[in-house]
């Protein structure tokens, strides 16, 4: 048919959107309710929230009819000021030196004690099931239940960690009391919380990776270590890069942990860039809705950054993500 | 005034809005004079005390049988998230709410509280104590009615300090001098020091002479030297190993160790004391004494707490509300929590009753109230707490000197507190 194709030709680029729209029609009718609601539910906060941000809007100001009280909206457009103000400031940084420090200890230490507990999943051994049920029974408590119980097992006074070291003729740990310990008891807790996750991928990973390899690689002599280097690792590849990646993300915005075991003590110690977020918009008073917004946005942007950098990486390492 | 460790669920409130447990019903108001329809009332008492206030909110339904009370317990640390997120979303605030005094200037300046000035929610005003009245007033009106109020005591083991032979402490000075002897005699640690809760820091600031702020003149006085002063009392008190303390739990931490009988004595305010005689060092009711709060250097002071009752502004059952404020801010509601819960009376008249003049506790407490320290009542005040919280971990745990922590404070507030020096 030349006709049609010359005529397709001619009106090529409005032509080919009303061909695909003409086509297609019912699939755009099928998606169309999807986007709507992804638009409404986050398209929608997430422009009002960037809005927000160049505003010093608090819940003082903001438009409000409760009753018989009426308060009119006073907040005024500010530009880039509460960005400056938190970059300016030292609160931002520190905050965020140790974010990136509990991201990195979570996040390593989570995929290594995973990645072992899969090896030793994925021999055949007696009663496999009943370990991998056992590992992954943490994910199936929800996680405040789990940091709740965490937190009366570090009580310092009362809590049976110390009573179990006490009974060890050793000394009572601050455990959420002291700094550096609180540091590493939240690091401790969210690792408990994430190695399942990263257990049952890589067991996936684990999996795929032919039995043909591993003996091909006995045949030639290969012991444990390097069979491992050179057939487990890179045949985990894409799954742990994956999950490391989901990982970062989920740790650095890891609110429940920290806010329920310490709520960011003590001091600021454990405070990570959103709980401070949540204490500028819930814990503060009057709510300083602008400035928690603005630490959104900068939270989301690194997120993007970390996300956009890591796949620049592993796509210069050749992996198709 | 509690403000304990919150074992808060996750997004204390962020689902809240969601809830049923609006003011509901709505009703006619007064249909033939009489009132109907459902108050919603949020109780921020503790667990010692919900009890007893249950079935006080719930006797207003005998006077008003056409009216549905709605007694909903509600933690004191979730209380103040919980009803912003409801009444900022309008949606699932409680008609009648048991508010701490600091909260009733911030929650008025926003909007929230309906004012009572003319209402029948106020009856014989000048009944009421006037510090108690005046944490109930924002702006020349008045957005709330006294329930309790309260400050703190030095709450002690008679037993141990006699069996450690020592004198019950005037000054903190005092009390580091005593804590050797206790702690060998009785093998109790002196004093459980709260340093996971701000407001527990203010006897000691109060002792050397100081305050938050200065709201007359609109001066952060947080950071001169008897702000440094007093962080630098509560280290010495926990380095010297006179006092144990924590960064998390302290509210539970403290009443178990001083009914445990591990601490000799401990800093509260009348709300705990039921919850402390349950101990088992205390099955003699007898053997718990209550003393004012140990002085500083410069003189002595706690601060004036207590609960107020203010009504939401967006009601859809007003009259019954104010009619339900007044009912349990009452002489009557007020005698049975002093009998039953010995907390204190905010009438002057309910002080006249026998019942209420021979309680103990009241006898001690009435006049550490009269002289207790009014906190500044503007609409920051409940937000000056946090800053302190940080710091005061912080000074605990040896990352802050006193001197950088009272000057970390005072930044924050001048933060807040757009307007002051």
């Amino acid at each position: 048919m030349p006709r049609t194709r010359r005529k397709e030709a001619a009106a090529a680029p409005p032509g080919r959107v009303r061909r695909a729209l003409g086509t297609h029609w019912y699939a755009w009718t099928m998606v169309a309710p999807v986007v709507l609601v992804i638009g409404v539910i986050i398209g929608y906060p997430l422009v009002r929230g960037l809005y927000l941000s160049l505003t010093d809007a608090n819940e003082a100001n903001v438009e409000r009819n409760i009753g018989m009280n009426h308060i009119p909206a006073t907040y005024e457009f500010t530009g880039l000021h509460n960005y400056t103000e938190i970059l300016g400031g030292d609160v931002f940084w520190g905050r965020l030196g140790w974010t990136v420090v509990w991201t990195v200890a979570c996040v390593g230490v989570t995929f290594a004690i995973g990645l072992a507990l899969a090896n030793l999943l994925n021999r055949t051994l007696r009663g496999r099931t009943f370990y991998r049920l056992a590992l992954i029974l943490p994910w199936a408590i929800p996680a405040f239940v789990s940091v709740f119980t965490w937190r009366l097992l570090y009580n310092e006074k009362n809590g049976l960690l110390n009573k179990l070291l006490a009974g060890g003729g050793i000394d009572a740990v601050p455990w959420l009391n002291d700094p550096t310990w609180a540091k590493l008891s939240v690091i401790a807790v969210n690792v408990w919380l994430g190695v399942p996750f990263m257990l049952v991928a890589l067991l996936g990973g684990l999996q795929s990776i032919p039995g043909e390899l591993y003996e091909a690689a006995e045949m030639d002599g290969a012991n444990a270590w390097q069979r491992f280097r050179n057939i487990t690792l890179p045949g985990l590849r894409g799954v742990s890069s994956t999950v490391i990646l989901l990982s970062t993300i989920w740790t650095f915005n890891m609110f429940p942990v920290i806010y329920l075991l310490t709520r960011g003590g003590p001091g600021d110690a454990t405070e990570i860039l959103v709980t401070y977020a949540y204490r500028l918009s819930f814990v503060d008073s009057p709510r300083d809705f602008s400035g928690s917004a603005a630490w959104g946005v900068l939270i989301l942007l690194l997120l993007s950054l970390i996300a956009v950098v890591y796949r620049r990486s592993l796509r210069k390492q050749g992996e198709v993500w | 005034m509690r403000r304990g460790m919150a074992t808060t669920a996750l997004a204390a409130g962020l689902a809240l809005a969601a809830t049923a447990c609006g003011s509901g019903g709505g009703g006619d108001q007064q249909s033939g004079g009489e009132l109907s329809g459902t108050v919603t009332f949020w109780d921020t008492s503790n667990d010692a005390e919900k009890a007893t206030y249950k079935k006080l909110a719930e006797s207003f339904e005998k006077e008003h049988p056409k009216v549905d009370v709605k007694y909903v317990s509600v933690a004191f640390g979730e209380a103040n998230a919980k009803f912003k997120n409801a009444a900022g979303a309008g949606a699932g605030a409680p008609d009648v709410m048991r508010t701490e005094v600091a909260w009733v200037a911030d929650f008025a300046n926003l909007g929230y509280l309906a004012p009572l000035d003319g209402t029948p929610a106020l009856d014989d005003t000048g009944d009421y104590l006037p510090q108690a009245l005046g944490s109930t007033k924002f702006k020349d009106k008045t957005y709330a009615v006294p329930q309790v109020t309260d400050t703190l005591g030095l709450f002690y083991n008679k037993r141990l300090l006699k069996q450690a032979g020592v004198e019950v402490p005037k000054t903190f000075a005092e009390l580091t001098a005593a804590a050797k002897q206790i702690k060998d005699k009785t093998g109790a640690t002196a004093l459980y020091l709260r340093g996971d809760d701000p407001y527990w820091f203010l006897p000691y600031l109060y002792g050397e002479g100081g305050d938050l702020v200065d709201a007359r003149d609109k001066v952060v006085t947080i950071d001169d030297d008897a702000g440094v002063k007093a962080f630098k009392a509560v280290k010495d008190l926990v380095d010297s190993k006179a006092a144990v303390t924590d960064a998390t739990d302290g509210q539970e931490n403290q009443l178990k160790a001083l009914k445990d009988g591990s601490v000799a004595m401990a800093v509260s305010g009348p709300w705990d004391i039921e919850g402390v005689r349950a101990g088992k060092e205390f099955k003699d009711k007898k053997n718990l004494g209550v003393a004012p709060v140990p002085g500083g250097s410069a003189s002595q002071g706690s601060p004036q707490g207590g609960w107020n009752l203010s009504v939401y502004a967006g009601s859809k059952n007003l009259q019954a509300s104010y009619a339900f404020a007044r009912y349990m801010s009452s002489a009557k509601i007020q005698q049975q929590t002093t009998e039953q819960l010995s907390l204190l009376p905010t009438r002057k008249s309910v002080y006249t009753l026998p019942s209420v003049k021979n309680n103990e506790m009241v006898g001690f407490f009435k006049p550490a109230v009269d002289k207790a320290v009014q906190r500044p009542w503007i609409a920051e005040g409940n937000a000056l707490f946090e800053p302190i919280k940080v710091q005061m971990n912080k000074v605990l745990t040896g990352s802050s000197t006193p001197e950088q922590a009272a000057k970390a404070v005072g930044d924050s507030y001048r933060k807040i507190l757009k307007d002051y020096k």
